[in-house]
């Protein structure tokens, strides 16, 4: 059959691009918002501008199998920069584009990077900025010529110039394209995502295109994705998430990518587009959580009496409803009003109406957060992967969701428990190696071909995955009791107040805790109350909000008495953290999460005050402003005991 | 920087105003050459806000004449000074409060509009073409000012901050050779005076525009402006670069109170 023909043909990125243009060319592929009017590109136009800039990058002195960096929001010409990389056998490299240049100085070196290309004038600045230390670098270019009309540097060129010379090329090599796409091969590495780097240097994870490709297919047959989806693509595009979600599946489905007008405009935009396929990290789908239940604070008291009665109906009933189970008559009428009257007005206002497939992954998330979706009728599930695994190992399955698993493992992907407890995985869809690491890639994939997650889990009865902790973080308490902090972690952020916390415990007596408040959240709260503040450390100092934190915790301190080995997890003494954790300060890694050590070390004299009984703390910390600017933030810090459960039941102060 | 500054484009001359027996103005002369940003500093009370409304036409000086490239006007009004490509800002904002954005940046091109009443009440034939490309003109500003994310949003419920950025995309509606700013800067955060003296700037540097401004952040002013009148109590007691004028011992009496 010539169907299978092609479709074995379709092994790599350009070709599959070219496929699209062939059967599809006049279907949209990207859009963008441009001066407040949705622009499209159609697979053709695609094909044609990817075709300008790769003979561009030819004309340029482009090499086979070099990387370019690419720095940048999501914008349709950034995503067609790195098939244009791909057709000439390179390596398209995305970066995180808020990260500062000396953290972009570590990557561009390690990569040798020659050619970048870039947004806009911010990030222009930020090689400009390193310019000395690149002595490798031979091209820059800009996609927004906005601001850029003083810069003479002759290596710094507008896209469109490099299009317009690609297309000249073109002319006088028509053959080029083609001879270079038809010498790619699918065990070629098709894009490099260095890892956030909680531990260490970042490293540059290599994929093939048979790996992302395999991954991206196996993810469309599972939730029978079709041509026919739109995705808001509005996660950096240096997350292998947004890479699987946003490039490899539309290029393996042929459907269409939107990308947003600007960070700010993200919720309007996703209102607009009404995707059918939606993908965020669980602290995303909390933000909007959380300005749906202060904007349903501030509404009249009819509003509000509909609201909570129809949350209820849907608590009851509206996650067996999406699974198809068994559901009462009376509920399924009530919860069909509860649909027109709050549901369906709430999906529109938080641009899900047409959403068939949600999925979160990138960290826990809480299970009032993830039941709240389900319930308003928005499937919502949960995947478990990592860079190295194309993001794709378990997925949860329709009508088998659970909110403390991930799901089962994904087509073709084979998982196993270690003896250690830490999740092995095998496939088509792990990484080729790490980038000149073959140490790191030998540590990473054992004798048998698995993969070294680092995560701990465990199936379920029903074959389940279940994620506890990360393997290395699981420790023990002086008195030998398992001690797993992202588990205690998670289940204090499940919390609307609690935006980040940091348990210690490990080889010690007893668990205690450094929480950031959501200044959100706990802001609201404290303005409904008439409690004045002036910023975030006065407010995270207010004695009501220390208050309001230890209820959270020691409702977290009862539940941790039925976790069986956790029990003696218990939090006994926590502060407020008179600053919050951030990516600048180095404390949070690119994708939020905390790097553990590096805040026990920072904050060694809250730990000593901790656990060394007092009941105040003073500190003063040294903090990085997004320009660059250092400034100081200091603060007398209480600390409190808090209220702990004996196994039994019984309280035990 | 590869802005030209050009000739004098508007020239005041011995202008003076008064209202009643109240001096605002006594004899000001003073001129703003084309692409230059020009300051007007001086204490509360000085009559910079008055002297503003004297080359928009808002105030008639009694004395003194307005010539603007080349051409004289003793009987500036408001609209003429509109026709002839003047626009501005305001001190306290005055914008349509229970407007969105983009309402507000359209009337801005209000001036602009050839179509009569009866065809903008069918918005047919060239009244829509014509609102069409006026609305592409306010999309540009407002991605120049980054306010995508408020394009909708009524004025009223603005921060303070955003409320003046739209206040200055109301005027750039106009495509202004002379953008006239009453403290554009006044009651802002550090980061949103930063942000407005980029606007400022990259106003003046792209379109060009020459740009009169009122300020009491001196260090905004000695920072953008090319050159700084000063005024107290209506009278001209400055007028020069930026280190000129800090050097200029009456002007240190008068406005910066350093000691002598």
């Amino acid at each position: 059959m010539p169907e299978t023909a092609s479709s074995q043909a379709l092994d790599t990125f350009p070709r599959l691009l070219l496929n699209h243009a062939r059967i599809r060319g006049s279907k949209a592929a990207m859009r963008e918002k441009d001066l407040g009017i949705w622009q499209c590109w159609t697979w053709q136009g695609v094909a044609d501008e990817v075709r300008a800039l790769a003979c561009g990058l030819a004309e340029m002195g482009f090499k086979r199998g070099e990387n370019v960096a690419i720095v940048g929001d999501n914008r349709p010409r950034m995503y067609m920069m790195m098939t244009a990389v791909q057709c000439l056998g390179g390596v398209p490299l995305p970066l995180y584009q808020d990260a500062v240049a000396s953290e972009m100085l570590f990557v561009l070196v390690d990569a040798e990077v020659r050619f970048l290309f870039v947004e806009d004038q911010e990030q222009v600045d930020k090689v400009l900025e390193l310019q000395e230390q690149l002595p490798q670098l031979r091209h820059l270019f800009y996609d927004d010529p906005r601001g850029m009309r003083h810069y003479t540097q002759p290596f710094i060129h507008d896209v469109r110039e490099l299009m317009e010379m690609g297309r000249l090329h073109n002319r006088n090599h028509p053959d080029l394209l083609a001879t270079e796409v038809a010498a790619g091969a699918p065990h070629d590495v098709s894009i490099m995502l260095y890892t956030s780097g909680t531990t260490g240097k970042p490293k540059g994870v290599c994929l093939t295109h048979d790996a992302f490709i395999c991954a991206a297919r196996g993810g469309v047959e599972f939730d029978h994705l079709s041509e026919d989806e739109d995705i808001l693509s509005y996660l950096p595009m240096a997350w292998v998430g947004d890479h699987l979600f946003s490039f490899a599946q539309a290029m393996v489905t042929g459907f269409t990518i939107n990308c947003p007008e600007s960070a700010e405009t993200v919720m309007n935009d996703l209102r607009e587009i009404g995707p059918t396929y939606y993908f965020a990290p669980p602290r995303v789908f909390e933000n909007l959580l959380t300005q749906v239940m202060i904007r349903m604070e501030d509404a009249s008291a009819i509003k509000q009496k509909m609201f909570h009665y129809f949350m209820s109906v849907a608590r009851r009933s509206g996650a067996e409803i999406l699974d198809s189970k068994p559901v009462s008559f009376s509920d399924r009428v009530l919860y069909a009003l509860g649909n027109f009257f709050v549901f369906g007005p709430l999906k529109n206002v938080l641009g899900m109406s047409r959403v068939r497939v949600a999925y979160t992954a990138g960290a826990a998330i809480g299970p009032d957060l993830f039941r709240f979706y389900r319930s308003i009728g928005i499937n919502l599930k949960q995947l478990y992967g990592q860079t190295e695994t194309c993001a794709y190992v378990c997925l949860q399955p329709d009508g088998e969701i659970k909110f403390d698993s991930v799901g089962k493992p994904a087509p073709g992907v084979e998982v196993k428990i270690a003896d250690n407890g830490e999740i092995l995985v095998r496939g088509p869809m792990l990484l080729k190696e790490y980038y000149k690491r073959p140490d790191a890639t030998a540590e990473a994939i054992n004798a048998d071909g698995y993969f070294m997650t680092g995560d701990a889990g465990l199936f379920d009865d029903e074959g389940h995955l279940k994620i506890i902790d990360r393997a290395k973080d699981v420790g023990k308490l002086a008195n030998g009791a398992m001690f797993a902090p992202n588990f205690i972690e998670n289940k204090l952020k499940f919390f609307p107040f609690v935006k980040e916390a940091v348990v210690f415990g490990d080889r010690r007596e007893m668990v205690c805790a450094f929480i950031n408040i959501d200044i959100g959240a706990v802001g609201n709260w404290a303005e409904r109350r008439g409690i004045a503040y002036s910023g975030y450390t006065d407010l995270a100092a207010k004695p009501e909000v220390y208050g309001l934190i230890q209820d959270s915790i020691e409702q977290v301190n009862a539940e941790l008495v039925g976790e069986g080995p956790l029990a003696d997890s218990q939090i006994h003494r926590f502060l407020i953290l008179h600053k919050e954790l951030d990516p600048d300060d180095d404390e949070l890694t690119r994708t939020r999460k905390v790097r553990r050590g590096f805040v026990a070390e920072k904050y060694g004299v809250l730990i000593d005050a901790l656990y060394g009984g007092k009941d105040s703390q003073f500190i003063e910390t040294a903090v990085k402003f997004e320009d660059g600017r250092q400034g100081k933030v200091a603060a007398d810090l209480v600390i409190r005991d808090l209220k702990t459960f004996g196994t039994a039941g019984r309280e035990a102060a | 920087m590869s802005r030209q500054i050009g000739e004098v484009i508007l020239d005041l001359k011995q202008v003076s105003l008064s209202f009643g027996g109240v001096k605002a103005l006594t004899d000001i002369s003073f001129d703003v050459r084309e692409h230059e940003i020009r300051a007007i500093i001086g204490p509360n009370g000085a009559g910079k806000s008055s002297m503003l409304n004297v080359i928009n036409g808002v105030y008639r000086p009694q004395l003194g004449e307005i010539i603007l490239r080349g051409q004289h006007f003793s009987k500036m009004n408001p609209y003429k000074a509109a026709k002839a490509g003047i626009s501005r800002t305001f001190q306290n904002i005055a914008l349509f409060k229970g407007m969105n954005v983009i309402d507000n940046l359209m009337t801005g091109r209000n001036l602009k509009i050839r179509s009569n009443l009866i065809q903008q009440a069918f918005w047919w034939g060239a009244a829509r073409r014509e609102e069409l490309a006026h609305r592409a003109k306010v999309e540009e500003v407002i991605d120049f000012l980054e306010i995508q994310h408020i394009r909708k949003t009524p004025v009223g419920r603005l921060p303070y901050g955003l409320q003046k950025r739209v206040d200055l995309g109301r005027a750039l509606a106009m495509e202004p050779s002379i953008l006239l700013l009453d403290e554009p800067m006044a009651g802002m955060n550090v980061e949103e005076k930063q942000d407005m003296c980029r606007f400022i700037l990259d106003v003046n540097d792209q379109f060009g525009t020459t740009i009169v401004l009122i300020e009491h952040d001196m260090a905004v002013v000695m920072d953008i402006s090319d050159r700084v009148v000063v005024l107290d109590y209506g009278k001209k007691i400055g007028d020069g670069e930026p280190d000129a004028v800090r050097a200029n011992p009456d002007v240190i009496s008068a406005y910066l109170g350093a000691s002598h």
